[in-house]
C-alpha cells in the first residue's frame, strides 16, 4: 500500500504539486490524469526520488520513502516505467531487461522473470538479441513494461505509457498492464489519455495544476461531466 | 574452453597477431619505421581504448588522457632510474627516491625481479594516475558535455604546469627530462603489456558494469530509474580509463626512453581521441586498428611529402611540413564521410568475412552467440 500525503513540490519557486493526498491500495489499478503540466510526471518522479519534495510525506506500507535514494525506493519494491520510454537504445532487448534487475542478485529468479516477461511479450523474445533502438514504438514500450517489472515490483508506475503510440498498440499495452495487474502487481498509472485510463482504473485522481480536482472509481469518472469536459471531450448538442 | 570456443573468430586473429609480432622480434632486418609504428601503435592502442571506455562506452566526454599519461610516464620514471645515473639525472637538485624499485627486485631475483619491478612501477603509475581521477572526479563529473572536457584539458594542462614546478624538483626533476630508467628493447613487451591490459577492459565492459556505463551513456534518467548509481559509476568509469591511462603514459615512457613535460601537451590528447573517432565510438578493437593506422600514416606513410627530393620537376610541392597538410585533410574527408569511424561500434572478427552483416547492428552478432 502507497500513501501519499499532502506532497508539495516546487522547482525554484514554482509550484509543482501543492499538497496533494492519494492511496494507491494493494493489487488495484490506481490511475492519475491530468493535462499537461498538472504534476503528474512530478509525483512519479518524486514517489521514485527522482525529485525532491518540499513536504509532506510517501509511505509504502507506513515506511517513508521520501529523502531515501533512489535505489533503496526500488528495493523497496517500487519501480517506474519513465515517460517516453527510454529504453537503452545500444543495448540488446535481453540487455535491457536485465539491466531492470541491476540491483538483483538471485540469478535464478532474475532467468525465471525474463521467461515470465518473455510470455507477456511473446515479440520481445522473438528479438531478444535486436539493439533496442532498432524496435517499433510499441516494442520499445513493452520494453519498457518488462524492464520495469525486472525489480520484480509490488508497485509498478507507469508514466504515459500511451505516449506517440498508435490506438490498436495503445489497447495491446492496456490489456497487458491488466494482466500484469492480475498477477498481483500493485499499478499505478500516469495519463493524458483519460479514456483509456479511467476505463481500467479501479480508482482515479483528477490533478489540475498541481492539486487533485476530483476523484473516485474509474467508471463513475468516465461519467463525470467535469471529466468528460475536461479530459473527454463532451458533445456539445 | 566454452569461452574458447565462443570466441573464437576473435581469438585466432589475436594470436596470429602475436605470433607475427614474435617473428618480428626474432629476425633482423626488419625497417627500423616498422618497428617504431608498432611499439607505438601498440602503446596508442591502449590509450585509446581507455578514452574510449570513458567517451565511448560511458559517454563522458573528457579530454584529460593527456594528462594522466604524464602522471603514469613521471610515476614510472622518477620510480626507476638506476641509482648510478641518478646524480647525472638530478644534476641540481637531490633525488627524493635514492632507489630503483626495478635494481631493488633484480638485486633480489636477478632477471624476473626486474620484470617484477616493471611491472610493479607500471601498476603504481596506473595507481597514482586513477588517485588523482579519483580526487577530481567528485567536482568535475558534475559538469556535462562541452565543460566536462573544458575541465578536464584544464585539469591536464595544470598538471604539466605543476610538474615543472621546482619545489617538485626532487621527484621530477623540474623541466629538465628524466632518463635512465628501463625501456623497452624488443616489440613483445610492450604487445604484451597493452594486450593484457586491453583485455582486461575488454572485461569490464562485458561486465555489469560495462552494461551499466552504456545504460548511463545511451539514458541517464532511465538509468537511474533502474537504480544504478550514476555518481558511483561515472567516478568508476573515470577512474579506471584514468588507471590505464596512466600505465600507458609509463609505456610511452618506456618507449621514448625519457621523459618531459613538454611531450604531453593537448595536441597529444586530441590525437587520441582522433583516434578514437577514426576508429568508431565505442568499439575497441576500432581504437586498435584506428591507433595503427594513425601512427603509421603520422610517422611513415606519409613522410615522402616531406621529401622535396620526390617532387615532380618543376611543382615544388613537397616540402618539410607538407605532410601534416595532407594529414590533416585526410582527417577531414574521414571525419565528413566516415562519421561512425572504421568499426562503428562493432568489435572485429573473423566472420566479419565470412558474412558481411547478420540483421541491423553488427554488434548483436557476436553478443547473440554470448547472451544465451
Amino acid at each position: 500500500m502507497l500513501e501519499i500525503k499532502d506532497l508539495c513540490v516546487d522547482y525554484g519557486g514554482i509550484h509543482a504539486l501543492s499538497g496533494i493526498s492519494m492511496t494507491v491500495p494493494d493489487g488495484k489499478i490506481v490511475t492519475m490524469v491530468g493535462s499537461n503540466g498538472a504534476g503528474k510526471s512530478t509525483t512519479l518522479r518524486t514517489i521514485s526520488g527522482l525529485v525532491k519534495a518540499k513536504s509532506g510525506s510517501v509511505k509504502a506500507d507506513g515506511r517513508e520513502l521520501l529523502g531515501l535514494p533512489i535505489n533503496k525506493v526500488l528495493e523497496a519494491g517500487i519501480a517506474q516505467v519513465p515517460e517516453g520510454r527510454r529504453v537503452f537504445s545500444n543495448l540488446t532487448v535481453l540487455e535491457n531487461l536485465r539491466s531492470g534487475a541491476y540491483l538483483r542478485r538471485d540469478k535464478d529468479g532474475i532467468e525465471e522473470d525474463i521467461r515470465w516477461i518473455y510470455s507477456l511479450f511473446p515479440i520481445l523474445k522473438e528479438r531478444y538479441w535486436q539493439p533496442a533502438g532498432t524496435l517499433s514504438g510499441g516494442e520499445q514500450q513493452m520494453l519498457a513494461v518488462g524492464r520495469g517489472l525486472m525489480s520484480r515490483p509490488r508497485v509498478l508506475m507507469l508514466d504515459e505509457p500511451s505516449l506517440g503510440l498508435a490506438p490498436l498498440v495503445v489497447q495491446g499495452i492496456f490489456s497487458i498492464i491488466k494482466e500484469i495487474n492480475k498477477r498481483g502487481v500493485t499499478i499505478l498509472l500516469i495519463e493524458q489519455n483519460a479514456n483509456m485510463a479511467l476505463k481500467i482504473a479501479d480508482y482515479a485522481y483528477v490533478l489540475e495544476t498541481g492539486r487533485i480536482s476530483i476523484e473516485g472509481p474509474g467508471a463513475a469518472l468516465l461519467d463525470d461531466d467535469r471529466v468528460k469536459e475536461a479530459y473527454l471531450g463532451k458533445y456539445r448538442g | 574452453m566454452a569461452f574458447f570456443r565462443k570466441h573464437i573468430k576473435t581469438i585466432v586473429p589475436i594470436l596470429v597477431l602475436y605470433a607475427l609480432v614474435v617473428v618480428l622480434d626474432l629476425i633482423p632486418g626488419v625497417p627500423m619505421m616498422l618497428l617504431t609504428v608498432l611499439k607505438k601503435g601498440a602503446i596508442y592502442s591502449l590509450v585509446a581504448v581507455s578514452m574510449n571506455l570513458l567517451n565511448g562506452f560511458t559517454g563522458l566526454f573528457s579530454l584529460g588522457q593527456a594528462g594522466f599519461m604524464l602522471l603514469g610516464a613521471y610515476t614510472y620514471a622518477s620510480l626507476n632510474i638506476s641509482s648510478g645515473l641518478k646524480p647525472i639525472v638530478y644534476q641540481y637538485y637531490t633525488p627524493l627516491f635514492r632507489f630503483s624499485i626495478t635494481e631493488v627486485l633484480s638485486g633480489v631475483a636477478g632477471s624476473a625481479g626486474a620484470v617484477l619491478g616493471i611491472v610493479l612501477s607500471l601498476v603504481i603509475a596506473g595507481l597514482v594516475a586513477a588517485f588523482f581521477a579519483y580526487l577530481i572526479a567528485l567536482p568535475v563529473l558534475k559538469l556535462r558535455g562541452d565543460y566536462l572536457a573544458i575541465a578536464t584539458l584544464g585539469f591536464a594542462e595544470i598538471i604539466r604546469a605543476l610538474i615543472q614546478l621546482e619545489a617538485l624538483a626532487p621527484v621530477t626533476n623540474g623541466s629538465q627530462l628524466l632518463r635512465g630508467f628501463p625501456y623497452f628493447r624488443g616489440l613483445f613487451a610492450p604487445f604484451l603489456i597493452s594486450g593484457v591490459c586491453i583485455f582486461l577492459i575488454v572485461l569490464i565492459i562485458n561486465s555489469t558494469y560495462g552494461r551499466a556505463f552504456i545504460a548511463i551513456r545511451d539514458d541517464e534518467i532511465a538509468a537511474e530509474a533502474m537504480g544504478i548509481n550514476l555518481a558511483y559509476h561515472k567516478r568508476l568509469s573515470f577512474v579506471i580509463s584514468s588507471f590505464f591511462a596512466g600505465i600507458s603514459g609509463a609505456m610511452l615512457a618506456m618507449y621514448q626512453t625519457s621523459v618531459q613535460a613538454n611531450t604531453f601537451k593537448s595536441a597529444m590528447t586530441y590525437e587520441i581521441l582522433l583516434i578514437v573517432v577514426i576508429g568508431g565510438i565505442g568499439s575497441v578493437s576500432g581504437s586498435c586498428i584506428g591507433s595503427f593506422l594513425f601512427i603509421a600514416m603520422s610517422e611513415w606513410w606519409l613522410r615522402f611529402l616531406d621529401n622535396s627530393a620526390y617532387n615532380i620537376p618543376g611543382i615544388p610541392l613537397l616540402r618539410p611540413g607538407f605532410r601534416m597538410v595532407v594529414f590533416s585533410v585526410l582527417i577531414m574527408i574521414m571525419v565528413l564521410f566516415f562519421r561512425r569511424g572504421i568499426m562503428g561500434d562493432r568489435e572485429f572478427s573473423l566472420s566479419f568475412f565470412s558474412k558481411k552483416t547478420r540483421g541491423e547492428g553488427g554488434r548483436s552478432d557476436s553478443r547473440r552467440e554470448t547472451d544465451e
